[in-house]
């Protein structure tokens, strides 16, 4: 895990009663939102472990529910989401398992809508969290930085045309993942970048060569 | 400042020789690691401040019970007792346990608090921090450099620790917040430098070893009570050094110390809820009336 700053020991506001449970399941639903980019008509949540067995007591629904409407882990609002206007043109819903081969803090995210996509992710400790699966990809997304996700063919000099474009644009990479399916088959690039990224430069990766897929996710503000 | 503290040694030295108090010098660093203005750092710090007098003020005001019905009055019996007859030891120490009691309050019944440094130690800094500023009227200044002091102990000892009552227990979590409130309240008395690092060792060192054993897993039982209870603690710790009484053993041992402890603690005392406080009759009792069976 990343050193604390002295902002990490004096914050976040949020809205209790716990950093893994209440505020980590709101950024889990933010980030689920960055990375699926539209409001979903329905969603289901599927609560694995101490998230199934705790996460009423501490509002980890409520939690996630809100962050995939777009509400800060300060919000005052959580408390109450279900009877919230901002809620009634959703469809949501919530299952409970238990699973011991998952994180003890484990959802998976299913959107429905214009698209579907599931989303899984675990609350890590201290409202940090991780994006673990995004459809049947593995992926490592913290929220921490901007970074973009990209699907392609495995062949030689991939990751040079993509990170030569990101050169181009004077983006500094904070750090790049890959990962293959098998040889010559789908790959996954993850990428975390400083600073912010132009969309013409996600959409001239995107008409790259063998590149199926490419998605810029924001990083989440707290 | 460009420079890397990562000891209470280090600070202590660093302070010395720059003739400035810790929140000068955390401030400065924290800027420069940020790359914004020491001005930016405060701003910050101050919505912090903010938010801890809105959760003060809105847990003294409701007596809603949480989700599980075990707490959320009590802040309110306190209250009401002390209009009548006050409490032996003054009207600080009323503000103290009021002011603890309602920010964990507010927190159990998912009202907005700041985690600091988590949200089941949330009361302890803030109510020592406000109500010692509300009860010799020191300035919102005076309480921001109190504020970045006690962020710059948290700071330092989550280097070695990680601040979380999973990996350590609840010496990690109220334990570091008491020894956070400690410092704070020393620098908002006039303190020194080694005064301030002397109050927050004394605090830390008399908590060594607290397990986290909350009763149905809920951040309540014992938590929301524990944290009156240590913000008071941390006022002894301060009056101590204030007194030129020292920490025998240096702060960076007693830190060294709870990540030893943290580590030989059973995994079933540290926010499982397999044991301890949990596993009682009654708190067996009281999970089960929760969740059920």
């Amino acid at each position: 895990m990343k050193k604390s700053t002295l902002f990490d020991i004096i914050s976040p506001v949020m809205a209790g009663p716990s950093s893994s449970h209440t505020a980590g399941a709101v950024r889990l639903g933010l980030l689920a939102r960055n990375i699926y980019k539209s409001v979903p008509k329905k969603v289901v949540f599927k609560l694995y472990n101490s998230y199934a067995h705790t996460g009423k007591g501490h509002g980890t629904d409520k939690g996630l529910l809100a962050g995939i409407l777009g509400l800060s882990v300060s919000d005052r609002r959580i408390k109450d989401i279900f009877n919230n206007d901002i809620s009634k043109n959703i469809e949501y819903k919530f299952e409970y398992f238990d699973n011991f081969r998952r994180h003890p803090n484990a959802v998976d995210i299913e959107l429905y809508g214009d698209y579907n996509m599931k989303i899984s992710g675990d609350s890590v400790g201290a409202g940090e969290i991780l994006i673990t699966k995004i459809n049947d990809f593995n992926v490592a997304l913290s929220g921490n930085y901007n970074t973009l996700i990209i699907v392609y063919k495995d062949k030689p000099g991939m990751i040079s045309s993509v990170t030569s474009q990101l050169q181009g644009a004077n983006i500094n990479i904070a750090s790049l993942n890959c990962d293959r399916s098998a040889k010559g088959q789908d790959a996954s690039m993850i990428i975390c970048i400083d600073g912010n990224l132009k969309d013409e430069i996600v959409e001239s990766i995107e008409k790259t060569d063998d590149i199926y897929f490419v998605t810029y996710v924001k990083k989440l503000e707290n | 400042m460009d420079i890397n503290i990562s000891t209470f040694e280090q600070l202590h030295n660093v302070c010395i020789s720059a003739n400035k108090m810790i929140y000068e010098i955390a401030q400065e660093v924290m800027a420069t690691s940020q790359d914004i203005s020491v001005d930016e750092v405060r701003v910050f710090a101050n919505k912090s401040l903010f938010a801890m007098k809105e959760a003060i003020n809105s847990g003294l005001n409701s007596c809603e019970p949480s989700f599980s019905g075990m707490c959320g009055t009590d802040c309110n019996k306190l209250q009401k007792r002390f209009e009548k007859e006050g409490s032996m030891f003054g009207s600080l120490f009323e503000k103290i346990v009021e002011y603890a009691l309602a920010t964990c309050e507010e927190n159990i019944r998912m009202g907005t608090i700041v985690a600091c440094p988590t949200a089941g130690s949330c009361g302890i800094l803030p109510a020592a921090l406000i109500g010692v500023s509300r009860q010799y009227n020191y300035s919102e200044t005076e309480q921001l450099n109190a504020l970045i002091t006690a962020g710059e102990i948290g700071r330092i000892i989550s280097i070695k620790v990680a601040l979380a009552g999973a990996v350590a227990g609840c010496q990690a979590e109220c334990g570091t917040a008491s020894a956070m409130a400690a410092a704070a309240v020393c620098q908002l008395r006039g303190g020194s430098v080694k005064q301030i690092l002397n109050a927050s060792a004394l605090a830390l060192k008399n908590l060594l070893g607290l397990t986290c054993d909350p009763v149905a897993g809920l951040v309540e039982v014992p938590c929301v009570k524990r944290n009156p209870f240590l913000a008071v603690h941390s006022i002894t710790a301060v009056e101590l050094a204030l007194s030129g009484v020292e920490s025998k053993i240096p702060f960076d041992e007693v830190v060294d110390s709870m990540a030893q402890t943290g580590a030989l603690m059973s995994p079933m005392l540290k926010e499982s809820s397999q044991a301890g406080l949990a596993t009682t009759k009654t708190g067996l009792k009281i999970k089960a009336q929760v969740f059920g069976g």
